[in-house]
């Protein structure tokens, strides 16, 4: 079931594959497609596509869809996705289920509507007030984005929290083949705790996040603090390319990682041997895949050095970490990594 | 020993912080009394605000949805396109619906969602501690207007029922007060009225419930409730400003 189609538009269809009811969402470009395929498509299926009059509005539909136990999503692109940050705090703090895509263009301020990576702190330490974590996947093709799609959907309702889809222009607009039949299992279960109407139950269900004595809220951090770290232990995800007896290894994700690729395979004839660590998680960030590694590592992303902090955290001084960054719409340069990689192996 | 008045069965025993005179401990009751009517405790999904009105969640019986400032109607919105047979119910205060919520507000009314609108106006940011609010009258005195609104720099009230009135997409918009008891009891006959059109014809309704904050207005609670019936009845009219069902229309 091979199909050529946008990678935002394989986020949309993994989307109603995974059962959602709901779409709220606020045109932005570069992810507009994921909105104009749930127009069309989503009512079929018994959903609601709705458009909201902003980003802060969407973001509470998905609160009031998600508290009452449906499977939910909104999408946007970065300065929408700022705009919905107070809502995202709400969510994480109320425990709630949703998966949330941001096509990420670049910044700040209105920025520009090229493919950008400049949102990965936001999205990685928060970005909205309070201590809270979103689980952050990172696709770098469409076929990826309908597969973490579906990861997404499964991921949100286990561990009861908002998941991102943390992708960027290019990869939400370029057009590749989709093998649908490669998706991974949807996987429900019973929301016991959804304030769905009462229908008899013994007590009513409260979805909220005021706790207004210290010692209840600081249980309540700590309780999220406990699933946050099970999941650092049990959900970090990565993809290697040519890392054994590499001389030199490249940290990218997304659509950087592929890009860094082609110069590794460039590198390769030359003699260097370069591989790449490509992060499938953001957060959490899959330390685990530079624990062994001794070779030196330049991180590449679009941006100004952003997903490079986390890198050294994980090597924590042990090596060197190098930093390539492209910013403002521009894209990586094949031939500009490259000869990033001949100075590191010359050095 | 036979008790003449009970709390409704969709009041919880949790006792209300509302300070004396306080408007909302009247609404919540008027809303708890139509809900154990029309005995619709097991489908009903209240979603409180920010504002006095945020431990809300603890005092209803149904299930609830404590939204973050001004978001309550795009929240009931979630809710009831997922549950179309439910009854959702948004209650939210003057700042909440009047300011930071005024899009979320007006948006839901044009889309004539299926949710009612109990808008609490007491002409003042009563939890933060008497701040000036969107309502706040022309010369009152409030923190943040320590000599008095001057609309000619601080801007006019809004009147919602007004302004939802030229929107398509509202059933039924009326203005009650919580002042005396004949006005109390027509505040309840339209909050029953609202759910009952969201129950039969999935329409939309905003009762605004002019009301009193005497903490913040610096007046016992008797002076208080007297100047809802005075100076925010002058201002704010009372009446049904729209009814898309009733006979002879
Ligand atoms: C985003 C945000 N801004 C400000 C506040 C602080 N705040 C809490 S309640 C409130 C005003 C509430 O006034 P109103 O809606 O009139 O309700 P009342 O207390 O009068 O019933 C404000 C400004 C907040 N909690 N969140
Ligand atoms: S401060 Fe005002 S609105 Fe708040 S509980 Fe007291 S009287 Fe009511
Ligand atoms: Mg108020």
């Amino acid at each position: 079931m091979r199909q050529l189609m946008k990678g935002n538009e394989a986020i949309a269809f993994a989307a109603i594959h995974s059962g959602i009811k709901c779409f709220f969402g606020y045109p932005i470009t570069p992810q507009t497609e994921i909105a104009a395929y749930m127009a069309e498509n989503l009512h079929k299926h018994g959903g609601v596509f709705l458009q909201a009059e902003s980003e802060v509005s969407a973001i509470n539909m998905v609160y009031g869809a998600a508290g009452a136990g449906f499977r939910v999503m909104t999408s946007s692109s970065s300065p929408g996705i700022s705009l919905k940050q107070e809502g995202i705090s709400y969510i994480a703090a109320a425990d709630l289920p949703c998966v949330i895509v941001n096509v990420m263009r670049a910044g700040p301020g209105l920025g520009g509507i090229q493919a950008a990576q400049s949102d990965y702190f936001q999205a990685t330490k928060g970005g909205g007030h309070g201590d809270y974590h979103l689980i952050v996947l990172a696709p770098s093709s469409a076929q990826e984005m309908a597969e973490m799609t579906v990861t997404a959907f499964n991921l949100a309702d286990k561990w009861r929290m908002p998941v991102m889809i943390l992708a960027d222009g290019v990869t939400g607009q370029m057009m590749e083949l989709v093998d649908m039949s490669k998706l991974p299992e949807v996987e429900t279960c019973e929301k016991p705790w959804a304030a769905n109407g009462r229908k008899g139950r013994a007590e009513h269900n409260i979805i909220n996040t005021l706790y207004l004595s210290p010692e209840e809220l600081e249980a309540v951090n700590r309780r999220q603090e406990e699933k946050y770290e099970q999941i650092k232990a049990e959900l970090q995800d990565w993809e290697e390319y040519n890392t054994e007896n590499a001389d030199i290894i490249i940290a990218a994700y997304g659509i950087t990682a592929r890009i860094a690729r082609a110069a590794a395979d460039r590198a390769a004839e030359e003699g260097i041997r370069v591989g790449i660590i490509r992060p499938r998680t953001l957060w959490p960030f899959p330390v685990r895949a530079f624990e062994n590694v001794t070779a030196k590592i330049l991180c590449a992303e679009l941006s100004r050095g952003q997903m490079v902090e986390d890198v050294r955290l994980a090597v924590n001084g042990r090596i060197q970490v190098d930093f390539y960054g492209r910013c403002g719409g521009m894209l990586a340069d094949e031939d500009e990594i490259l000869d990033k990689i001949r100075r590191l192996a010359g050095e | 020993m036979n008790k003449l008045l009970n709390k409704p069965r969709s009041i919880t025993d949790v006792p209300f912080h509302y300070c004396p005179g306080c408007g909302h401990g009247i609404a919540h009751r008027l809303l708890g009394e139509v809900i154990d009517e029309l005995n619709i405790i097991d489908k009903t999904i209240a979603v409180v605000p920010v504002g006095c009105a945020v431990e809300a969640y603890d005092y209803f019986e149904c299930d609830v949805m404590e939204a973050a400032h001004g978001r309550a109607p795009s929240v009931a919105t979630g809710i009831k396109r997922c549950l179309p047979e439910s009854v959702v119910v948004s209650y939210q205060g003057d700042g909440d619906l009047a300011a930071i919520g005024t899009a979320e507000t007006i948006h839901m009314a044009a889309r004539g969602e299926a949710v009612t609108v109990i808008f609490v106006n007491n002409t003042i940011y009563g939890m933060t501690g008497g701040q000036m609010a969107p309502t706040t009258l022309p010369l009152q005195i409030t923190q943040t207007t320590p000599y008095g609104r001057d609309v000619l720099t601080q801007g006019y009230p809004l009147k919602m029922c007004e302004i939802l009135a030229q929107v398509k997409g509202p059933s039924y918009i009326e203005r009650c007060a919580l002042d005396t008891v004949p006005h109390i009891r027509s505040a309840k006959k339209a909050i029953k009225k609202a759910v009952e059109y969201q129950i039969k014809y999935g329409a939309y309704s905003f009762i605004e419930l002019l009301s009193a904050c005497p903490t913040n207005w610096r007046l016992s609670p008797s002076a208080a409730v007297k100047r809802v019936g005075s100076d925010m009845v002058d201002y704010y009219p009372l009446g049904v400003y729209y009814d898309k069902f009733s006979e002879g229309k």
